[in-house]
């Protein structure tokens, strides 16, 4: 049995798909606001950028 | 599942099939306790990061749900209380039954390792470890101390709230999982009462099929008899404050009056009123941990608002 485009089995999976797919969009607003609470909460987020990291960098003594 | 046999189906999975394999209703329980944890510990919790954590712990134990309804597909289908569960009415497969478990066990640990902390996460993966593998796939099938000892697993949400609060744990969280654990056989024993021939006819060994109905009730009283004590005195260790302790004195004299009453019937009582006084205990059961992690939440706010 071939399946077209529009085969019935994608009308019988829609509820399914609907849901999987609301259920990623949620997954990702969950990761993002997780992300904004952390930084707002003054947590460290380093990644590469081309910059030295500042927490890799020596410690320097303030001179007087 | 094979492209063939999707088209063969009459009816596919929907997407409340896949959220009926995590037991919503034991969801709810779990996520209350968790969040009384939470709330209740003394270090506050940023919201959105609380709700993240809650979130993570409820799909942790959906997910151990999950696992337990790909293991126990067998016996569910000759249960009469499970026997409409997705697995055995072949609404989802046992396959993707153990994938979803999987899938969101993981999903749920990293997470919340990430929104709270690692003890947390750490905490999670042992509940879902200890549902899944110790419980069902274990103690279940092997001993009438099944739910005694499996209890530890419905007990850990308060623990986990707490520790992705404070990043550890300490007295207060390991008393409200002793006030679950202790709970939970007389619940569970209730139930086995009421349901009559259904383990039986599983093959599961609970205490009415082991060691028959009248030592069931005797065991109930008993078991009963140690939480009230617990709980009671509990109030007077740090756990809660006066909300909990005058919630705890009046849950227990009920529920103790509950036990006695299941203690002194025989099975003709019983099976003459259709089992009415141990169907009102087990719905009570409910009510009377729903209550006494009410009043530990009210206490804890009314602590951090300055009122206590």
């Amino acid at each position: 049995m071939a399946l077209h485009r529009e085969h019935e089995l994608h009308r019988r999976r829609l509820s399914l798909n609907l849901g999987v797919g609301l259920a990623l969009v949620a997954l990702a607003a969950l990761i993002f606001g997780i992300t904004i609470a952390k930084i707002a909460n003054g947590s460290l987020m380093e990644a590469y950028d081309h910059q030295p990291r500042a927490s890799e960098l020596p410690l320097t003594e303030p001179t007087q | 599942m094979t492209d063939a046999s999707a088209l063969d189906r009459t009816r596919d999975a929907r997407f409340g099939d896949y959220v009926e394999l995590l037991k919503p209703r034991v969801m709810s329980l779990v996520v209350f306790t968790a969040l009384v944890g939470l709330l209740a510990a003394p270090v506050p919790v940023h919201p959105f990061l609380g709700f993240a954590a809650i979130l993570f712990i409820a799909l942790g134990a959906g997910a151990s749900g999950a696992l337990n309804m790909w293991w126990d597909a067998d016996i569910d289908k000759v249960m009469r209380r499970t026997a409409r569960r997705p697995v055995p009415q072949g609404r989802v497969g046992a396959g993707e039954a153990l994938a979803v478990g999987l899938g969101l066990s993981g999903i749920a640990v990293v997470m919340l390792g990430l929104a709270a902390n690692w003890t947390a996460a750490g905490l999670l993966a042992f509940t879902i470890f200890f549902y899944a593998v110790v419980y069902s796939m274990w103690l279940k099938r092997s001993t009438p101390q099944n739910i005694v000892i499996g209890g530890a697993a419905g007990a850990f949400p308060p623990v986990i709230g707490w520790a992705a609060a404070t990043g550890g744990t300490s007295l207060e969280p390991w008393l409200m999982f002793a006030l679950i654990f202790l709970w939970t056989p007389p619940h569970f024993w209730a139930l086995a009462l009421f349901m009559r021939e259904d383990y039986h006819r599983a093959g599961v060994p609970m205490l009415t099929v082991t060691h028959g109905r009248k030592a069931t009730r005797a065991h109930i009283m008993a078991y009963t008899a140690l939480l009230a004590a617990f709980s009671v005195g509990a109030g007077f260790s740090g756990l809660g404050g006066p909300l909990y302790l005058a919630a705890a004195v009046v849950l227990n004299a009920l529920f103790l009056l509950g036990a006695g009453r299941i203690w002194r019937r025989d099975e003709a009582a019983a099976e003459s009123d259709h089992y009415a006084v141990e169907k009102r205990f087990f719905r009570f059961s409910l009510v009377y941990l729903a209550v006494h992690f009410g009043a530990l939440l009210c206490d804890a706010l009314l602590v951090r608002t300055g009122v206590l």
